[in-house]
């Protein structure tokens, strides 16, 4: 069986700040990691091959260092990647980012299944997967915590929602987006990386994809737009409690004794 | 119109780099073979023109090949109603007020999308009209008894063909954020996960503000060239409205010719068992990394047993393995808005920060005087919640005359 994962690199610290005056975005370093959901993904399908024979190909769309996360993929036991990487794809949105995304999975060739993780940590929207099954035409489970069954016709999972704990049986090929379970992501093996050492992770372009309508990708094919940034509102309505800690405690009890909590 | 951004390759040259590197917070550009170029993670916001060093990156204006939809084909705000195990989902009611408000800028109709058995329909159109939607457009079908995601999105893909709203929300549920990107992707549209606040435009164009980079900036979006638009909001982010005298109107869709069939079958539903919620509880002290060790939550439990609450906790405590995640409040975890809450040594970063300020009374307890938690409560004290928890517990007890 043929498994996609998707990957992306993202900030390692999303300790963000905007300046008030300018607008401009401080953002503490410049280092990077794996999206830590995607990391549960990853075991997930390396688990999906330890019991079925399957091949394991990785993708992620970004600049080319995201590389990196790609070859941690490999170190970590995955088969092949594919970085989809080009001017064309930046700016895009979700709607844009899960449209390339499909473009550059159709460029896998066949495929049984794709996990994604439930969301990335940098955009927080945990839509990309769901968009990405849209535009594949193929079935999708958000949420799923944990793999029960795979056969070549159909994976069982259980997915945790609202108020209940469902199981759902789905018709391959399908995607599913994987959450935080009771698993731990096994480490990237370094014996692996030495032996791969010398494999190149090809880079899908604009000119490699099927559909080569530009306004489908990047800024151009985004529907939405960030008009602007600003900090969190600030509520200048507040009163500071100083004094020692008794005189501080005796004025808590007094609000909490007028609003009758006392 | 849309901006693009021209690098001046003559301005190139090791200080320019540096500074411009310095001002892109993504990692958009590069420098490769003695030429700086743009990369894949561009935003194309244009900082390095603004910010960056002078004439290196310079912002023209590109004329729009893009046709312009016409709005105006586009009308009503609509609401899916989500339904559970326990009827219609609140959130789906907080999302018909909130609907109300915008279309009330442009004149637009309220619509209610309601998917399900007839018996289940019936027992719920009459509470949803109640909220003061000027149409219920039902689907009705003895397929549609259980949520089905390739059902259900049939039905929507279907209203939104014939009705054309101009916006559709969705709940903010594992259901709701699973579902909503179907629909967004089948028609090529916006949908921003997570609104912490809507507006309207005159121009029919839905404001739609969400905390981004993980909460510490807030980003205003718009989807000017795509109709519908849509969002997801989570639940309590909005106050549940008044029940008015219904008006409104129930209007049966023709289910016949929906593709019914689907990949999915539902095998088991196990129903989660039943914790204290603290998105409904009254009163909650919320705990932060101020706390040293797991045991000393105790002292918060105490506190809340006295005030009738529910200790919740921060995502860092969570990770700790010191509460379960049922507990945390947050963007990641549950919004909340009690009577009261406590907020005992929480720094107030907006993924926290957005899941509680809608509460009626914030009191929060922090050693560091400049904390961003202080910004959203009414009252502060700063100081060691060491010092001051055991003091309060005294003197609450003391209060209430227990010893």
């Amino acid at each position: 069986m043929n498994i996609v994962v998707c990957v992306k690199q993202v900030p390692a610290s999303s300790d963000v700040k905007i300046d008030p005056v300018t607008g401009v975005l401080i953002r503490d370093g410049n280092n990077t990691k794996m999206n830590p959901y995607d990391l549960y993904g990853l075991e997930t399908a390396l688990r999906i091959k330890e019991q079925n024979s399957a091949i394991i190909k990785t993708i992620s769309m970004g600049p080319t260092p995201a590389k990196a996360v790609l070859e941690e993929s490999l170190w970590m036991g995955c088969d092949e990647s594919l970085l989809i990487s080009d001017r064309k794809f930046g700016g895009a949105d979700v709607v844009a980012t899960a449209y390339t995304l499909s473009q550059g999975i159709r460029k896998l060739g066949d495929f049984d299944l794709i996990i994604c993780g439930k969301q990335t940590t940098d955009g927080d929207t945990a839509q990309v997967g769901a968009e990405i099954a849209e535009y594949l035409q193929i079935p999708h489970i958000a949420y799923v915590e944990k793999v029960l069954e795979v056969t070549d016709e159909y994976i069982v999972v259980r997915a945790s929602m609202d108020k209940t704990i469902e199981t759902f049986k789905v018709k391959l090929p399908c995607l599913i987006t994987i959450d935080k379970g009771h698993i731990t992501p096994r480490l990237p093996s370094y014996k692996r990386g030495k032996e791969l050492n010398h494999i190149d992770i090809p880079i899908v372009t604009f000119a490699d994809v099927i559909d080569q309508d530009e306004t489908h990708y990047g800024l151009k094919g985004s529907p939405t737009q960030v008009e602007k940034m600003f900090p969190p509102t600030k509520n200048t309505d507040k009163t500071i409690i100083n004094g020692s800690v008794q005189e501080q405690v005796d004025i808590l009890t007094e609000i909490l004794k007028n609003k009758k909590y006392v | 119109m849309a901006k693009k951004l021209i690098i001046n390759q003559e301005k190139v040259n090791q200080e320019t780099i540096d500074a411009v590197m310095k001002v892109c917070p993504f990692g958009g550009l590069e420098y490769v073979d003695g030429k700086l170029n743009f990369t894949a993670g561009c935003k194309n916001c244009g900082l390095c023109a603004k910010k960056g060093p002078a004439g290196l990156v310079t912002e023209v204006i590109e004329q729009d090949q893009t046709p312009k939809i016409d709005k105006s084909l586009w009308r009503g705000v609509s609401v899916f109603i989500e339904t559970d195990l326990d009827g219609v989902h609140p959130v789906s009611y907080e999302l018909i007020g909130k609907a109300k408000e915008l279309a009330s800028v442009i004149k637009h109709p309220v619509y209610a999308i309601l998917i399900g058995s007839k018996i289940k329909n019936d027992q719920y159109v009459d509470e949803i009209l109640a909220y003061g939607v000027d149409k219920v457009y039902i689907y009705e079908d003895s397929a549609y008894q259980e949520f089905n995601i390739e059902r259900y999105a049939k039905c929507v893909e279907d209203f939104i063909n014939k009705i054309k709203p101009t916006v559709v929300l969705y709940g903010g549920t594992p259901l709701g954020r699973s579902f909503a990107p179907r629909i967004a992707a089948h028609f090529r549209t916006g949908l921003t996960a997570d609104c912490t606040r809507l507006g309207m435009k005159e121009n029919t164009d839905l404001i739609q503000v969400r905390p981004a980079f993980g909460g510490n900036v807030m980003a205003q979006i718009v989807c000017p060239n795509n109709r519908p638009q849509m969002s997801t909001v989570r639940y309590k982010i909005f106050p549940m409205p008044q029940k008015v005298t219904p008006f409104g109107e129930k209007v049966y869709m023709d289910v016949t010719d929906l593709d019914k069939s689907s990949n999915i079958d539902t095998i088991e539903v196990k129903v989660k068992e039943k914790i204290q919620d603290i998105s409904e509880a009254e009163v909650i002290i919320a705990c932060g990394r101020a706390f040293k060790t797991k045991e000393d939550l105790q002292m918060a439990e105490e506190l809340a047993n006295l005030l009738g609450g529910v200790v919740a906790v921060t995502r860092p405590l969570v990770e700790a393995g010191w509460k379960d995640a049922k507990y945390q409040i947050g963007l990641s975890g549950r919004t909340v808005a009690p009577k009261l809450i406590i907020n005992l040594g929480i720094s107030g970063a907006v993924q926290f920060t957005a899941g509680m300020n809608g509460s009626e009374l914030i009191i929060s307890i922090n050693d560091n005087p400049s904390a961003a938690i202080f910004d959203v409560s009414h009252y502060g004290i700063v100081g060691d919640i060491y010092k001051i928890v055991p003091n309060l517990i005294a003197c609450i007890k003391n209060a209430k005359g227990l010893k």
